[in-house]
């Protein structure tokens, strides 16, 4: 299996990043702030305005370094991709299994049966781990009504169908997402998902978490040649990345919500870090965001057993690992998409 | 005589790779996949040095010519000889350019030491082959030089060689028009794969996932 590098988060403002024969420079004014060997990334991701000299971006793309931009808030921008090394074969399939409702429908219905079980366990252990803290009662309607839902999931053959399972499914798992926050209760609270903005510090919490994977996602359907736009339950939409959406389904709670709970349960970061504006979005400050990025980082490092494979890898690695996996599918080597079922 | 568009040309040096595994070519040069891995950046370095297309040394009789791009519209492919040596000698032929007959010697460099395999062997084969299209004339022997041992092997072309290669494009060409990536066989000769990580060849050896599933589904 391919190896994990690290990922280069440039998150002072103001700063330029060059190449220097096989490095990448971080330059402030004049002066070299730091001086990273490109062979050690994956990734390089700057937030605020940095700016990256077309050398960089090239040699980026020339290696497969995946280089994004957001905005100082966590918002994606843009994201440099090289020529296009993807396979037009692979493409075409899953194209025409885009444009085919019932193929479609058979491959997203893995992905949110994965989503579901995924859900359901996080709440299982949460009941064990924390039963004294914990309404178990209330969560354990919870999970028998998620496994119930899977089992149907299982001959659906309609994206609409399958659209109304999933939304009632994550009304009945968000209902019960606050009873999973243990510590500092007084300041992080969840009372249903806000976007745009994040009205609350969970929900910008999760807003980054999910940017963070949707980048890693898109990287890794990319590498493997799929075409991240084109997706199966998500329809195409311009700009919006509806296979990276999809198979994000599968990863949010086990990847991102986890890693938002244990920052808040681990007292990682405190209410303080964060501000509100004007419209009441609720704003994460640098120190916060820079504490996140540290954290998501040393998340990506843990190891864990891939249930499909039978073979232990990085949690960084999972995206790529489903990526390989669809494009497996979808090349008609294996006989159904086998969806990321953690435990 | 099929005439091949030029645009479909297969890549000489993925003759090599064909015969190391057939996996592995068309994830290069069907797929378009790369992953560059120690091996390949030093054979990278390696050929940057025979890589001088302004080098033409002349020494007496010899006359070197470095990264000589060639093509064989018979077989359909094009590629680059590291170097050519071109000999004087009577029983050679004309040269555009040069006064005098001259026998042409390609010479293949080679990362690490002769291999027991003739995966090298045969792209020099497709060389000669390219060569003798391009020259009209016949070509006997080549060399492969060797940077670990540092010196060249001589290696007798065969009629059976250049068969052997033939048949090879041609498998090479079957696969390309169909644009088809042959399953994985997985061999001891992918520990040593550049695209291991891309072919992850033990994929195909797991479970069903529909059984994958269910039994989860089910506990
Ligand atoms: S890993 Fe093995 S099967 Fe796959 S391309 Fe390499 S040599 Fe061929």
């Amino acid at each position: 299996m391919k190896k994990l590098l690290n990922t280069l988060f440039v998150t002072l403002p103001d700063t330029y990043l060059a190449l220097d024969g096989e490095n990448i420079v971080v330059k402030q004014e004049e002066e070299i702030l730091a001086r990273y060997p490109l062979h050690n990334l994956e990734a390089v991701c700057t937030f605020g305005y940095a700016g990256v000299s077309p050398a960089l971006m090239g040699a980026c793309a020339a290696r497969n370094v995946n280089l994004t931009f957001m905005t100082r808030t966590g918002r994606f921008l843009a994201r440099v991709i090289g020529e296009d090394r993807g396979n037009v074969v692979l493409r075409k399939e899953q194209y025409r299994i885009s444009d085919d409702e019932v193929r479609s429908a058979r491959v997203a219905r893995n992905m949110i049966t994965g989503k579901l079980y995924n859900n359901k366990w996080i709440l299982e252990r949460a009941t064990r781990d924390y039963a004294l803290r914990i309404d178990t009662e209330r969560i354990k309607k919870v999970t028998e009504s998620l496994g119930e839902t899977m089992k149907l999931l299982r001959d659906v053959e309609q994206l609409d169908v399958l659209r109304g399972l999933e939304g009632s499914a994550a009304v009945q798992y968000n209902s019960v997402f606050d009873d999973l926050i243990l510590q500092q209760k007084e300041s992080f609270y969840f009372y249903g998902r806000s976007r745009r903005p994040p009205l609350d510090k969970v929900n910008a919490l999760l807003s980054f978490a999910y940017t963070l994977l949707a980048n890693d996602m898109k990287s890794a359907l990319e590498s493997v040649g799929l075409d991240a736009y084109v997706g199966f339950l998500h329809r195409d939409r311009p700009g919006r990345a509806s296979l990276a959406l999809d198979m994000m389904e599968e990863l949010r709670g086990v990847y991102a919500d986890r890693f938002v709970l244990s920052l808040i349960n681990k007292k990682v970061i405190n209410d303080k870090g964060f501000y509100v504006k004007e419209n009441l979005a609720v704003i994460m400050d640098d120190e916060t965001r820079k504490k996140v990025l540290k954290a998501w980082q040393d998340r990506k490092q843990d190891k864990i057993m891939h249930p499909y494979l039978n073979e232990k890898i990085p949690w960084g690695l999972v995206p790529y690992t489903q990526a390989l996996l669809l494009a497996r599918y979808i090349r008609g080597d294996l006989d159904e998409y086998p969806p990321f079922l953690w435990k | 005589m099929k005439d091949y568009n030029e645009g479909d040309y297969l890549l000489l040096s993925g003759i090599q790779h064909f015969n190391f595994c057939r996996r592995q070519w068309a994830l290069i040069h069907i797929e378009q996949q790369w992953e560059d891995n120690v091996r390949t950046i030093e054979g990278d370095h390696l050929h940057r040095k025979a890589d001088q297309p302004a080098l033409r040394e002349k020494r007496g009789d010899k006359l070197v010519v470095r990264a000589l791009p060639v093509q064989s519209r018979e077989l359909g492919i094009t590629g680059i000889c590291d170097v050519v040596e071109f000999i004087r000698d009577p029983a050679g032929v004309p040269l555009a350019g040069e006064e005098g007959l001259y026998l042409p010697f390609p010479v293949e460099y080679k990362r690490g030491k002769p291999k027991r395999n003739d995966s090298d062997h045969s792209q020099l084969v497709a060389q000669v082959i390219c060569l003798e299209e391009m020259l009209v004339c016949d070509i006997h022997k080549a060399y492969l030089y060797y940077d670990e041992i540092k010196h060249r092997v001589e290696v007798i072309i065969t009629a059976a060689d250049r068969e052997r290669v033939r048949v090879n494009i041609q498998e090479m060409r079957h696969y390309f028009e169909r644009n088809h990536t042959p399953k994985a066989k997985a061999g001891p000769h992918c520990q040593s794969c550049s695209l291991n990580n891309i072919c992850v060849p033990d994929i195909l050896n797991k479970r069903s996932v529909s059984s994958y599933i269910e039994s989860r589904l089910n506990e």
